[in-house]
């Protein structure tokens, strides 16, 4: 099946009748919207001639003091002059990208990675490599074989690009023995390590983990985001990076936007300034945990025999393996008619793997529709093992080669 | 003034492509007519909307299930309400591949020969034997689709045994039950009908010539995928048996207003009925509206045409 064909079916995925377990919209509903009313009405009162106008490419320095406040809580402490602060991290990605990568570089990533890193690296070129992950994340022995077997060929990786935390797609977080083990090889083989922590601070249990970049600065390049703890529409993440790095990314910033929107900036500052943040994160985190929950409790009661999934311990996702080599992707059109949607998982990867797998994401849907999703999901799931049963096909038939671009196998942003 | 309602969406796979020829064919109506031309989904609030709304005519514009299945003209029907094209009985009849080819086969078309079974068929007899009589009988490579459905999702191309389990899993993902077809090699034509007045004539015909194996999903909606000709290069004798061939898939169906024929020529010229389609596809990459431009009619006039003789109808 074809990446357009997976396109289609997210248009009907978008009507309320389907349960969406595909998309990553974070919750915004659960803002207090008199708050943020009341936020945005006092910025442009007060500061509405600053929030209106071109402001720093790197970003308005009193939101930098601030994201060091933010990033105080994953332990990442920094300068405000070493941050950069950009339209969604996604940009940051890009401009990490365009300042480290030439066509050509190899980039490490895990196996599965984030769709929308995967596009990044491919629109500039690189090669891209997945490195296999274990319940705890990116496997620092396939790392070092990883980069064994480039050193063995006279090459070597330009980057390492990791979700520790609550990772998009797998679910799965790295303990903190694994990341400082994860950043000495890195470090070692001088491979550029970029730590991608969109959710680091919507974990479930105890405290935040700790950034890689909590370990040691050297070599790290560190990005952020408000995108899934205040507001996804506002575009505002960040990168933290050494002096040397972060004034061409200012650059790169600078002939790609000119500036991040001061008016989102100072948004998320205003709100940062007067706002309960650290509360609105709190009623955020036990609003995806009662939803994790709702999944995980559902998948128990109702997936057949053979199914896996990950449970996460924060974030949005849970990766779940179909069983006996079920194809996600060739399924998907039976799941949509049964009016419920995923996201297969070949769309994160770019090497054609993850035909048995699905993202199933819990951060939009209420935790009664995620329940009745997952209803859906088992009788799909049936009759395609009955279906494959009755033809013998599995994990050696597969619906395509996977040579799909990274991005066509998934929902637009702004899928529910 | 009259109000005239695009119906377009709905939960079909094929969604995105009805979202797409609605729109057009609502802003193509707004050039040609003062009119109020509105558009609207098809969901809860249809029934509502149609009842406080009484639009002076309904255009539906939805593919697949629903939109072809007769289901919605039906619905139409028992509100009283005018609509463009054809009646839910006939589109039933169009949109369930295996019955409209044995009607255009009765009247005397060649159509590739075929077999539909559902899934239950392959579990109690045994997909194995199943399949490998049904490769002895229509021969490789063939083409496994749904019986119902439109924009080649679910069909593929099987060009050896080893394919034909996954293509049967590709089918049945989208329907109840698979149709295996002959493949016919040649020429892919699709010739449009349309009424007007009291005659009904066949439009140009457009040659498709996908870059890709087969006229897929992505070749029909991906702009460059695909190269046309139109009209196409056809001689003049068999470009007329192809426009015959349309109008009378028109007729025997019993279509209205318009309606598309996908054919097949081979190497002897011999025109082959693949399918006919009751709703066809107004997206800028669709075959209806290639052959509209070369006759030198506009989508708009030719809607608001349709619009007028189905109030007329009423």
């Amino acid at each position: 099946m074809q990446a357009s064909e997976i396109r289609a079916l997210f248009a009907v995925a978008s009507r309320p009748e389907v349960v969406s377990l595909a998309g990553g919209m974070p919750f915004v509903q659960a803002l207090n919207m008199d708050l943020m009313a009341e936020t945005v009405s006092k910025l442009l009162r007060e500061r509405g001639a600053v929030a209106l106008q071109y402001g720093s490419g790197q970003g308005d320095v009193g939101l930098r003091e601030q994201i060091l406040e933010v990033m105080a809580d994953v332990k990442v402490s920094a300068h405000p002059d070493d941050i950069v602060v950009t339209t969604g991290s996604q940009m940051a990605l890009d401009l990490v990208t365009r300042v480290f990568c030439d066509p050509g570089d190899v980039v490490l990533v895990e196996a599965p990675s984030y769709v929308g890193a995967l596009g990044v690296f491919r629109a500039y070129e690189c090669e891209v490599i997945h490195v296999a992950m274990d319940d705890e994340g990116l496997n620092p022995i396939a790392l070092q074989e990883a980069i064994s077997t480039l050193a063995a060929q006279g090459r070597k990786a330009k980057m390492l690009y990791t979700i520790p935390s609550f990772h998009n797609p797998a679910g799965v977080t790295q303990g903190q023995p694994r990341r400082a083990e994860i950043l000495a090889i890195a470090q070692r083989a001088g491979v550029l390590l970029l730590e991608d922590d969109p959710y680091g601070l919507l974990g479930f249990e105890g405290e935040p983990p700790a950034a890689i970049r909590s370990h040691d600065e050297e070599g790290v390049i560190y990005l952020g985001s408000f995108s899934k703890t205040i507001a996804s529409g506002l575009r505002v993440g960040w990168a933290v990076a050494p002096h040397g790095v972060r004034e061409k990314l200012v650059l790169a910033a600078e002939s790609a936007v000119l500036c991040p929107s001061n008016y989102s900036q100072l948004t998320i500052s205003e709100y940062l300034a007067t706002q309960p943040w650290r509360e609105q994160i709190k009623s955020y985190r036990e609003l995806y945990r009662e939803r994790r929950d709702a999944l995980l409790e559902s998948l128990e009661q109702l997936m057949p025999p053979g199914t896996t999934w990950t449970t996460p311990a924060g974030g949005f996702y849970s990766w779940l393996t179909l069983p006996n080599g079920l194809d996600a992707k060739a399924m998907l059109p039976r799941a949509v008619t049964a009016l419920v949607a995923y996201v297969p998982g070949t769309g994160f990867y770019v090497n054609g793997s993850g035909h048995e797998n699905m993202r199933l994401s819990y951060c939009y849907p209420e935790p009664d529709r995620i329940r009745e999703g997952v209803r859906r999901l088992a009788g799909v799931i049936e009759g395609e093992l009955e279906i494959a049963a009755t033809f013998g096909t599995g994990s050696a038939l597969h619906s395509d080669s996977g040579s799909d671009s990274p991005g066509s196998n998934v929902p637009a942003p702004n899928l529910q | 003034m009259s109000s005239y309602l695009v119906l377009s969406g709905g939960l079909s796979p094929e969604r995105d492509v009805s979202l797409r020829s609605g729109r057009r064919v609502a802003e193509a109506l707004r050039l040609s007519t003062d009119d109020e031309v509105r558009e609207a989904d098809v969901d809860l609030s249809l029934i509502d909307l149609l009842r406080k709304h009484r639009p002076s005519c309904v255009i539906p514009l939805l593919h697949g299930a629903a939109g072809e299945d007769g289901a919605l003209r039906d619905v139409l029907t028992s509100l009283d309400l005018p609509y463009v094209g054809s009646t839910g009985e006939s589109a039933r009849l169009a949109f369930d591949k295996p019955i409209a080819k044995t009607l255009l086969a009765r009247a005397g078309v060649a159509t590739p020969a075929y077999v539909a079974l559902p899934h239950a068929s392959f579990r109690e007899l045994g997909a194995a034997e199943v399949l490998s009589g049904i490769r002895d009988l229509l021969g490789l490579p063939l083409i496994v689709k749904p019986t119902k459905g439109g924009s080649a999702l679910g069909a593929s191309l099987v060009k050896s045994a080893e394919d034909f389990p996954s293509a049967m899993v590709g089918a049945f993902a989208y329907s109840e039950v698979a149709m295996m077809e002959q493949w016919i090699a040649g020429t892919e034509v699709a010739i449009s009908v349309l009424e007007t007045g009291d005659s009904t004539s066949a439009l140009p015909a457009v040659e498709i010539v996908p870059k890709a194996e087969m006229y897929d999903y992505n070749s029909r909606y991906t702009a460059g995928t695909t190269e046309f000709f139109v009209p196409a290069r056809l001689s003049d004798d068999i470009a007329a048996e192809c426009a015959r061939i349309a109008l009378l898939a028109h007729e025997v169906l019993g279509l209205r207003d318009w309606s598309r024929t996908d054919l097949i020529v081979d190497s002897s010229g011999t025109p082959w009925f693949l399918e006919t389609n009751a709703a066809p596809g107004m997206t800028e990459t669709s075959l209806f509206p290639q052959s509209l431009h070369a006759a030198g009619l506009s989508l708009g006039d030719t809607a608001l045409r349709l619009v007028q003789r189905a109030i007329a109808r009423k």
